[in-house]
């Protein structure tokens, strides 16, 4: 019943998708405002696509495994929310929330915009609806959710325990209002560069929706990664895995973008430069998926993945490239710039420069193990110490234009005192010396990063010292900003001061290292709904202050389908967090524990929430000018 | 100029995607039963009972040399013995097994109930000799000539085709 | 105001001196986070306890208790099982273009801004 009635929905939206392609494409020949009609049908399209979506989440609250997905992924015993969860946690529902957001996105584009020239929202509005069109295509004949299974299996095969998780629960949704937002000025670059509306107040069509999916993309990272350290168990946040990868590609485009319209806005220059970030943004979207469903790509983050896929979405990008490579070729005029050395455009390009940077260093070494394999055979990894080698150096100079470039202003800047970028860091350089001093040396690079931490914090703190007395604040991009050079500061203090401990131990027996000693004080197995437990109880002494802290790992065997995973013991603190991580040893009586002492974990966190908050806050106050 | 610069972007694009559907098909899990033709590395064994210590000696005065990593409490090891069991019949070819990180008892029941194919008996207690010779899971065999070169390397149990290229390249 | 700069300088040098002296250990940890685990989907020798693990974790303190430095025993690790096992891609013609083309793009990239910058300020 709800397989037909599903499968009716799609064949809906195709034709509402038609429909709004034919009457968009009438209206623009006629002249006047955009017909009513078209708002109409837009609005039924969302409606649609998101009852088509409720009705697959009422097919897995109820578990109706009559449906492959449903069978595949949920189970009768799962808690309700992750029920719901489920929904989107695979590849076919996943691909339903896809259309919604496609689909929401271009209604709200239309509504938004009325003070744009109408052929361009039309052409937009026909793009956009090009791009739903290949996705419930790719929906209705290679992963359609509501694929029947016969006969019905009586119970289904459940939802991998590891993807058990609030975090996981929500990040899908996060990320891909993030990625699959960037569609929409995707759309909109193509339509502007057809209908040549290459004027300032093009960017004010897209600058609110590129806030908002790089809001969301930098939340979904932040909620992918927070799931990883907890759920994965190595104490780890982030490991260059080609999954986060791609999350990360679309991000550096995305903060490439915003930045440059900011130029555009002011200065009507990088006309070319800004399409075509928008046009690599959503490619990049594409290029991920792609990578990680396909499975094209060996990854830590195991996602169902079949060729069969890979072909369509292969082909699908493949229009897209050329299609918009096509285009640029023909519409593409060389515009010459004549820029000062120092001024607020030079400072954008560079940053400009630094994030394709970046992006290039992640594409390459997520994508140069495929090469290798394809053209020699030789099947290489490509992991965190490349990553590491590549960016790290250059983060350094990145983080001191990024305290100095704010502060330039438009067209032509004075250098103010030089005295106080000597200050600044003085002041950094001596921050420095005292961590050295008070706790312990590391490494020339981590000196550097930290001291251009500092002193891009410390910059940023004169200038909302500045600010308030001139009462002019740009609090959106000094927070993001500050936050920034926390985040890398914290990132660095917390690479350098963890301390990691790896022993195999007995029941009752102590290790003692630097001043912690450890003991195994019991083991305790417990019975539960959907998984057995082995519970360690492990007690922690920190000898000096003679603190003690009990943490309590696990080790689930869950019975659907039969996992084995490992529950890391964290104990949060605002200072340092212990993570600990128990697992049993084939053919002994030992268990193997791993013990971390990770400081500042919490606050990593919360410089990725400031930065995010900093674009919110231009996000309102844009809406507010409006 | 400009016509040169398109051309090339075109280019890198049908490369990249043309790669990109030549990988689709290609299988993505590793194994390294590639790395052959390497000379067999240095490596000083026990012998299962303990009264004698293999070296690269051992195995320099056979035509052919077949070393079996194997272990009793896996599985597909028991699959894996009955051609083991036909090989060793075969002339030119002298088996060496590996016993690894097994107990000793159980390694003894499981010869004494499926049959002892191996010319030369050894043991790897705590699988360190194993990495010598690029070992990661069992069951695994490694091919190797009279010049001590690493001819041939088999990931998993060994089938019946295998056992076939075997008796090719031996005869 | 340059004096100050380079007296600066001068001191932060001979602060890292000896502050910089103190690593010259083969840390096993740091070892084994760059080994691939085989048999473990991508994890590393250090997060991963499968049996593959445990014996590569063995094999590296007896390389390091020879006397082997960490590239050395990187070579061989991939040696004994490919280019695969290493995290960080060995510098060679192969993977050339992998190390060498982002600092292109950055190289690239500065004098395209260059070029957009007025000749004479």
């Amino acid at each position: 019943m709800l397989s037909n009635l599903g499968n009716i929905l799609l064949f809906l939206n195709v034709i509402l998708s038609l429909g709004i392609i034919y009457a968009a494409n009438k209206n623009l020949k006629i002249s006047g405002g955009v017909d009513k009609n078209i708002f109409q049908l837009s609005l039924i399209q969302s409606t649609s696509i998101i009852i088509c979506f409720l009705v697959l989440i009422a097919a897995f609250i109820i578990s109706d495994f009559s449906l492959i997905t449903v069978y595949q992924n949920s189970h009768s015993l799962k808690p309700l929310f992750y029920k719901i969860a489920g929904t989107w946690g695979n590849h076919e529902g996943s691909l339903l929330l896809w259309s919604i957001i496609l689909s929401i996105f271009s209604f709200l584009f239309l509504v938004y915009n009325k003070n744009h020239p109408k052929k361009f929202r039309l052409l937009t509005l026909i793009i956009q609806n090009i791009l739903i069109l290949g996705f419930l295509f790719f929906i209705l004949f290679n992963s359609n959710p509501f694929s029947k299974i016969s006969p019905i299996p009586s119970e289904g095969l459940g939802l991998n325990p590891i993807l058990q998780d609030p975090a996981l629960a929500i990040h899908p949704p996060l990320l891909y209002v993030g990625f699959v937002g960037a569609s929409i000025y995707f759309s909109a670059a193509i339509a502007s560069l057809i209908t040549n509306y290459s004027e300032k107040s093009f960017s004010l069509s897209i600058k609110n929706w590129v806030l908002i999916s790089w809001c969301f993309q930098t939340l979904g990272i932040l909620v992918g990664s927070i799931w990883a350290y907890y759920e994965l168990g190595w104490g780890g946040f982030w490991f260059w895995d080609p999954v986060e990868n791609a999350s990360l590609l679309p991000w550096f485009a995305m903060t490439a973008l915003f930045h440059s319209l900011i130029v555009f806005e002011k200065r009507n220059l990088f006309y070319f430069w800004v399409i075509i970030l928008c046009l690599i943004t959503f490619t990049l979207s594409v290029t991920g998926t792609f990578l990680v469903r396909s499975g094209i790509l060996n990854s830590v983050h195991t996602f169902a993945s079949d060729p069969s896929r890979g072909v369509y979405i292969l082909i699908f990008l493949s229009l897209m490239i050329f299609g918009s490579i096509f285009l640029l070729f023909q519409k593409y005029k060389k515009e010459n710039y004549d820029l000062n050395r120092n001024s607020k455009e030079t400072f954008v390009l560079v940053n400009n420069w630094f994030m394709m940077f970046y992006l290039i260093t992640v594409l390459l070494g997520t994508i140069y193990p495929i090469f290798t394999d394809a053209l020699t055979d030789n099947k290489i990894s490509v992991g965190p110490p490349f990553y590491n080698a590549i960016i790290f150096p250059v983060v350094v100079v990145f983080l001191l234009f990024m305290a100095l470039g704010p502060k330039a202003k438009w067209i032509k800047n004075k250098f103010e005192n030089i005295r106080i970028y000597f200050f600044i860091l003085t002041g950094a350089i001596g921050l420095n010396l005292a961590i050295i001093f008070f706790f312990k040396s590391y490494s020339l690079l981590s000196n550097f990063i930290i001291i251009s931490a500092l002193f891009l914090i410390i910059s940023s703190l004169m200038d909302v010292a500045k600010a308030l007395k001139k009462n002019k604040l740009d609090f959106a991009r000094i927070i993001s900003h500050m936050s920034f050079g926390f985040l890398v500061l914290f990132i660095g203090l917390n690479d350098i001061f963890s301390l990691e401990k790896d022993y195999n131990i007995k029941l009752g027996e102590t290790k003692k290292f630097e001043n912690y000693s450890i003991q195994l004080q019991n083991l305790d197995l417990k019975n539960y709904k959907n998984y057995q437990a082995v519970i360690g109880k492990l007690e922690i002494r920190n000898i000096n202050s003679n603190q003690t802290n009990i943490l309590n790992p696990e080790i689930r065997i869950y019975n659907k389908p039969k996992t084995l995973t490992y529950e890391a013991a964290i104990k949060t603190s605002l200072i340092k967090d212990y993570y600990l991580t128990m697992s049993n040893i084939d053919r002994s009586d030992y268990y193997n524990i791993k013990f971390q002492k990770k400081p500042l974990m919490a606050w990593i966190w919360i410089s990725v929430i400031m930065i995010v908050v900093g674009g919110f806050i231009r996000l309102f106050s844009n809406a507010k000018n409006n | 100029m400009q016509k040169i610069i398109k051309l090339i972007i075109l280019f890198i694009f049908l490369f990249v995607i043309g790669i990109f559907y030549v990988s689709l098909t290609r299988d993505t899990n590793y194994n390294t039963s590639s790395l052959i033709n390497k000379e067999t590395p240095e490596f000083k064994i026990i012998s299962f009972d303990e009264s004698n210590i293999y070296t690269r000696n051992d195995i320099k005065k056979n035509t052919f040399t077949l070393i079996n990593f194997w272990a009793s409490w896996c599985a597909p090891c028991k699959i894996e013995h009955p051609i083991l069991m036909k090989l060793s019949q075969t002339k030119n070819l002298v088996i060496l097994g590996i016993n690894f990180k097994d107990k000793e008892i159980q390694a003894k029941s499981f010869l004494n109930e499926l049959g002892n194919p191996y010319d030369l008996l050894a043991k790897d207690e705590n699988g360190k000799q194993s990495v010598r010779f690029g070992v990661y899971g069992i069951p695994e065999s490694i091919l190797i000539n009279k010049n001590l070169m690493i001819i041939k390397k088999f990931v998993g149990p060994l089938s019946f085709e295998d056992y076939n290229n075997i008796l090719k390249i031996i005869e | 105001m340059k004096l100050n700069l380079l007296i600066f300088i001068y001191i932060f040098i001979f602060f890292s001196k000896f502050t910089f002296a103190a690593e010259n250990t083969v840390d096993p940890n740091q070892i084994h986070k760059n080994l691939r685990c085989l048999v473990c989907q991508g994890q590393s020798i250090s997060d991963s306890n499968s049996d593959f693990a445990q014996t590569i974790k063995l094999v590296v303190k007896d390389l390091i208790d020879e006397g082997k430095t960490e590239e050395e025993i990187y070579s061989f690790m991939s040696d004994k099982y490919g280019d695969w096992i290493v995290f960080k891609p060995q510098f060679n013609i192969q993977n050339s273009l992998l190390w060498i083309l982002p600092y292109i793009v950055l190289i690239f990239g500065g004098f395209f801004i260059f070029s957009f910058l007025k000749k004479r300020q």
